[in-house]
């Protein structure tokens, strides 16, 4: 037996090429002296090294591509004979005494080639003649050789439309007879190689006939490349045939392959219009044919001709492409039961992209193809295999990139039943698809059955899905995603306040099931977006008739109010706190003061029983304090409770240098620039001078803690707010209380226990700078600077 | 030295000629010591005219019994006591003594037959001085059988000349010639169409187009697979010639493949036909010969030969008849 030996076969090789270097250089003497007799010799031994079984397809082909170029020489000669007047027919015979039949046939079809460019017979008949002898080789490697020779060497023989070759008794309908019959051989011997040979081997020659198969498949070519072979030719005859070639074969490997050649050698107008026949073998192949790649391969280059021109979008109307390819879908996967999910979802991911690009407009027919793939989907539960889910994605994708509207994709009845078998973590892939195509495309989602709709596809990342395990869950990715769905909020917006309430209306009830997790991220953009909505209905005047249904900002506020406190679960009071304190601002400019004042309220109930950190009390003191200074809306008695109690908190900040900074902040509390009423220099300066004392005593806490003093930064700060207020015209702050803090600075900077602080001292030579250059600046401003001495 | 060289010597010179030899087709015989001469080509009821020429040597006159030329049709049958392939031992016929003698010694049961035998008297006994020519003629001589040259039997034509003599050996000199009959083509020549097999193994059906061929034919055909079960590792055909000599239990036959040509390489399926195209002008072939004047045969046969992978070899032998053509 042949042993497997890679050194063996290359053994084997070496020795071949040898043997027919040898004959070549014999029948090349041959040539060169004229000698007939000798060059058939020699040639028929040189093609003798072709007879051998022990080479891989892949080394044979090494043997026959030299055997090739001196059969080119061989040829040249044999034309050369027949100019000299030697008899081509007597040639024709004298070839065919050779006594082994594979040199012979060579040599035959070598001769044949010659003889049909002599024109002595008509070439139909020589190609029938040597097209037939070739049955002689039964042997699929040497087989498929011999005919891949025979194609190569009449390709440009054939009595093609146009082609010289073509005459009263030689028509197109020959060359293709040819072409089919070549086809039809090469593909029985290649399918054939398979039951050759011992079963264990099988693995090894499913490679090397997955090696050959372009000698196969290059028939197909040679017939896309027949000029005469037009639509009606291609779809009476060559179609016809070699589908029942492809059928009757029932070969897993050929079926895929040459079913895949057709669509890629024909032009894609023929496959339009003989779809049905072509669909129609698609249900006949073996059920182990990978049909979904060839479907899919063929949907996309139709999409892609649809795409290629709007000329040809008619043709498709014409031919009813979308129910043929959708029938042939159904049928082929009824034919495969056990096909597995990644095809099904394959297939009508195609036929999708298909109708998306042939029929923009028709919307129900992608509702269609989404709805065929549910129903195949269904009872098979949620899709495990990671491949069909991306499928999936792909699928649901393709609307959303070719309408650019994820509105269009709303009106889709059955996407959302096609999420539904998509695993959680995908359903989240998806929905974030969904809403970058929304970002991206600034779609604006205006009613609130849409916003139901919507909601419907993105619910992966409104609430935890049954199944859902927390703790998987990557911390980054989960805060994307919401981030993502809460600029999602923004663009649902609809200018009608009436229905925008209703949308806002209905994103509450979805998100505020979202849990403790969500709700710090969906809750702050529905806030805004409420917002945005009282902006809108600030301006105008109440609705007169006090319609109980319409909307008022007063609805809003209290749907704002309950929405915030839904944040308590969280909790997140930090959080609710900056959010009330938004509310109250809107409620201010709404001339709301009751309601304002409940969020002023609820803002400082947060601060008092819920922040307890430090740093968070500094940060929410300031927010606090930088809300309520711009508050206008507020009696005095309101005003004065919730200013009495922002100064309470300040001075109760754990630091010293917080609770100084805070309390000099307070002082803007009483004096609002715009506003004459709000001016109470006293309780100014009273706030500053609190600040000063505090800064001295956190010097001392400083001193006796750590031995220096520390910085005299706040020392500056608080010079400034005398500066700012003393600019701003407070009576209560005089030339001298400013020059005594410049020099209680001076003094500081220069003691022994101050420590150095560059910070601090260039803080302080700027803003002497600036008392220097308001002095200098003229006019009212320099006066009232003038007596200030640096 | 001359006295001596002259003992020996024959006293005169002779030499056939034909009237047309310029004109005649000459064609190559292969000859017992194994050369081959163009000796002139003749067919059956056709007129063999010339002359022979006796040319005393030395110039010497010398006494006959008379002179005479045969015209001889011979069948040689070359089986000894059952051996066969014996090669003949050079000039075996070169005179008719020394063939007479190995007639004696060799061919013990007589197997050497005139089928036709005609004389002509060319000279009364008497002198001869000089060179003299006869001119010797048959008219349309029945000639019905072809030359052969087989193993065990050959076929041939020969013109002797005789010069008798007394008590010593008559003088004897023969001329080959070759006789060649056409046929036309035969008015029935039906095809050859056959299903074989064996069982459960190999079912086919072949063909061949015609059961008479001509020498210069060619075996169209094809053959058809119904059934392989065996690895077939290719398919042959044979030209065979069966060359029967001797009749009854002294039948001696020689068999010899002249022609293996392949048909197919590798292994057929089911439904597969094979083409048939065998030229059979590369092979030299005779026409079919049957029951030469009671001493021999020679048949053609095609042989179709399978080889299996362990090379076990399955065939199907038919006969043939081959033909000489009348060429137009």
């Amino acid at each position: 037996m042949i042993s497997d030996g890679v050194e063996d076969e290359e053994k084997w090789l070496t020795a071949g090429i040898a043997g027919l270097q040898q004959n070549a250089f014999y029948m090349h003497r041959a040539l060169d002296s004229n000698n007939l007799r000798d060059a058939l010799k020699y040639s028929a031994q040189m093609l003798s090294e072709l007879r051998t079984s022990r080479l891989s397809p892949h080394k044979y082909y090494e043997l026959y591509m030299r055997s090739f170029d001196e059969l080119r020489k061989l040829e040249m000669f044999f034309k050369e004979e027949a100019r000299r007047g030697c008899s081509i027919i007597d040639l024709y015979e004298l070839v065919q005494h050779a006594g082994n039949i594979l040199p012979r046939l060579y040599l035959l079809c070598t001769v044949g080639s010659v003889y049909i460019k002599s024109k002595e017979a008509p070439a139909k008949d020589v190609l029938k003649d040597l097209v037939e002898m070739c049955r002689g080789i039964q042997h699929p490697v040497r087989g498929l050789f011999l005919r891949s020779y025979l194609s190569q060497v009449s390709r440009d023989k054939l009595p093609d439309i146009g082609s010289e070759y073509e005459g009263d008794a030689d028509t197109v309908i020959d060359a293709v007879e040819f072409v089919l019959q070549n086809f039809t051989e090469m593909n029985k011997l290649w399918v054939r190689m398979q039951h050759q040979g011992p079963a264990r081997e099988k693995e090894k020659r499913e490679k090397e006939r997955s090696e050959l198969r372009d000698l196969v498949g290059k028939n197909l070519h040679v017939l896309s490349q027949i000029e005469g072979v037009d639509l009606d030719m291609y779809k009476d005859t060559v179609l016809p045939r070699v589908l029942e070639q492809v059928v009757n074969c029932k070969d897993e490997l050929a079926q895929h392959y040459l079913m895949d050649c057709i669509i890629q050698v024909f032009p894609d107008e023929y496959h339009l219009q003989t779809l049905d026949v072509l669909l129609s073998a698609c249900p006949q192949l073996q059920p182990s044919v990978d049909i979904k790649t060839v479907l899919s391969q063929l949907m996309e280059r139709l999409s892609n001709y649809a795409a290629s021109s709007a000329e040809v979008l008619p043709e498709f109307l014409q031919v009813e492409a979308f129910s043929k390819l959708s029938n042939a879908i159904g049928k082929v996967i009824e034919a495969h039961v056990d096909m597995p999910t990644i095809g099904v979802v394959t297939l009508y991911s195609s036929l999708l992209t298909f109708t998306l690009h042939v029929h923009p407009d028709r919307l129900d027919y992608a509702d269609l193809v989404l709805g065929a793939c549910v129903k195949k989907l269904s009872g098979k539960g949620k899709i495990e295999d990671s491949k069909a889910t991306k499928q999936i994605v792909a699928l649901l994708s393709a609307p959303l990139e070719k309408y650019n509207d994820i509105v269009t994709a709303l009106k889709l009845s059955n996407y959302p039943r096609v999420m539904e078998y998509l695993d959680t973590e995908t359903n989240k892939v998806m929905a974030t698809v969904i809403i970058q195509s929304i970002m991206k495309n600034k779609t604006c989602i205006e009613t609130e059955d849409k916003v139901e709709a919507l909601f419907e596809l993105v619910k992966g990342l409104i609430k935890d899905l049954e199944g859902n395990h927390q703790d998987e869950i990557d911390e980054d990715d989960f805060k994307e995603e919401q981030n993502s769905f809460a600029r999602l909020i923004q663009m649902l917006y609809n200018e009608d306040p009436e229905e925008m309430f209703k949308i806002i209306c209905t994103v509450r009830k979805h998100i505020l099931t979202g849990g403790p997790k969500r709700l710090p991220f969906t809750i702050p953009s529905l806030i805004f977006s409420c917002l945005k909505l009282v902006r809108q209905l600030q301006g105008q005047d109440e609705n007169p008739f006090g319609n109980e249904t319409s909307t008022t900002p007063k609805k809003i506020f209290q749907l704002l109010n309950q929405t915030i406190e839904a944040l308590s679960s969280v909790p997140a009071p930090e959080l609710s706190l900056r959010l009330y304190l938004q509310c109250a601002e809107a409620a201010n400019d709404c001339d709301l003061e009751p309601v304002a004042y409940e969020f002023f309220t609820q803002a400082y109930i947060l601060y008092e029983e819920e922040i307890s950190d430090s740093k968070a009390q500094v940060t929410a003191i300031h927010l606090i304090i930088g809300t309520l200074q711009r508050m206008h809306v507020f009696g005095v008695e309101n005003r004065d409770t919730l200013t009495h109690k922002a100064t309470g908190y300040s001075a109760k900040l754990l630091k010293k240098s917080d609770q100084c900074r805070a309390v000099y902040a307070c002082s803007h509390l009483f004096w609002v620039d715009d506003q004459e009423n709000m001016k109470d220099g006293e309780r100014v300066l009273l706030c500053l001078k609190r600040a000063l004392r505090i800064a001295n005593a956190a010097q001392q806490m400083a001193n006796a803690a750590r031995g220096n003093t520390g910085s005299v930064t706040l020392f500056v700060e608080i010079l400034n707010k005398y500066l700012y207020f003393f600019e701003k015209g407070n009576p209560q702050i005089t030339v001298s209380t400013i020059q005594g803090l410049i020099e209680l600075i001076t003094t500081e900077m220069q003691s022994d226990t101050t420590t150095p602080d560059p910070a601090a001292d260039a803080f302080f030579a700027s803003t002497l700078r600036y008392i220097q250059f308001q002095k200098q600046k003229g006019g009212a401003i320099s006066e009232k600077y003038e007596p200030i001495k640096v | 030295m001359d006295f001596l060289v002259g003992a020996f010597k024959p006293p005169c010179n002779v030499s056939i000629s034909f009237v047309d030899t310029k004109t005649r087709k000459q064609v190559p015989l292969k000859k017992d010591n194994g050369q081959t001469i163009m000796v002139p080509l003749f067919q059956s009821q056709e007129n063999i005219i010339g002359e022979v020429l006796i040319e005393p040597t030395q110039g010497k006159k010398f006494e006959h019994n008379g002179v005479k030329i045969e015209l001889l049709g011979q069948i040689v049958v070359l089986v000894i006591g059952g051996l066969s392939h014996y090669t003949w031992p050079d000039s075996i016929l070169a005179s008719s003594v020394l063939f007479s003698s190995v007639a004696e010694l060799y061919f013990d049961r007589g197997n050497f037959y005139d089928f036709t035998s005609l004389v002509r008297e060319l000279d009364v006994p008497g002198e001869l001085f000089e060179r003299k020519t006869y001119q010797f003629e048959f008219s349309t001589v029945e000639m019905p059988h072809e030359s052969y040259n087989g193993i065990n039997v050959r076929l041939r034509y020969i013109l002797k000349v005789t010069i008798g003599r007394n008590y010593i050996s008559n003088i004897v000199e023969c001329q080959d010639f070759v006789v060649r009959n056409f046929t036309p083509p035969p008015s029935i020549n039906n095809s050859i169409k056959m299903e074989v097999g064996i069982e459960d193994c190999l079912h086919i059906e072949f063909e061949y187009g015609k059961s008479k061929y001509h020498l210069k034919d060619v075996i169209i055909g094809k053959i058809y697979f119904l059934l392989v079960r065996i690895k077939i590792k290719n398919m042959e055909l044979e030209i065979r010639r069966r060359e029967s000599t001797g009749s009854g239990p002294n039948t001696y036959v020689e068999t010899e493949t002249l022609a293996k040509f392949e048909l197919m390489d590798g292994a057929p399926v089911r439904g597969e036909s094979i083409p048939v195209r065998l030229f059979l002008s590369p092979y030299e072939l005779t026409p079919t010969y049957r029951n030469i004047n009671n001493k021999f045969s020679v048949k053609y046969y095609l042989n179709l030969v399978f080889v299996d992978e362990e090379d076990r070899r399955y065939f199907k032998q038919q006969e043939i008849t081959v033909y000489r053509l009348l060429e137009s």
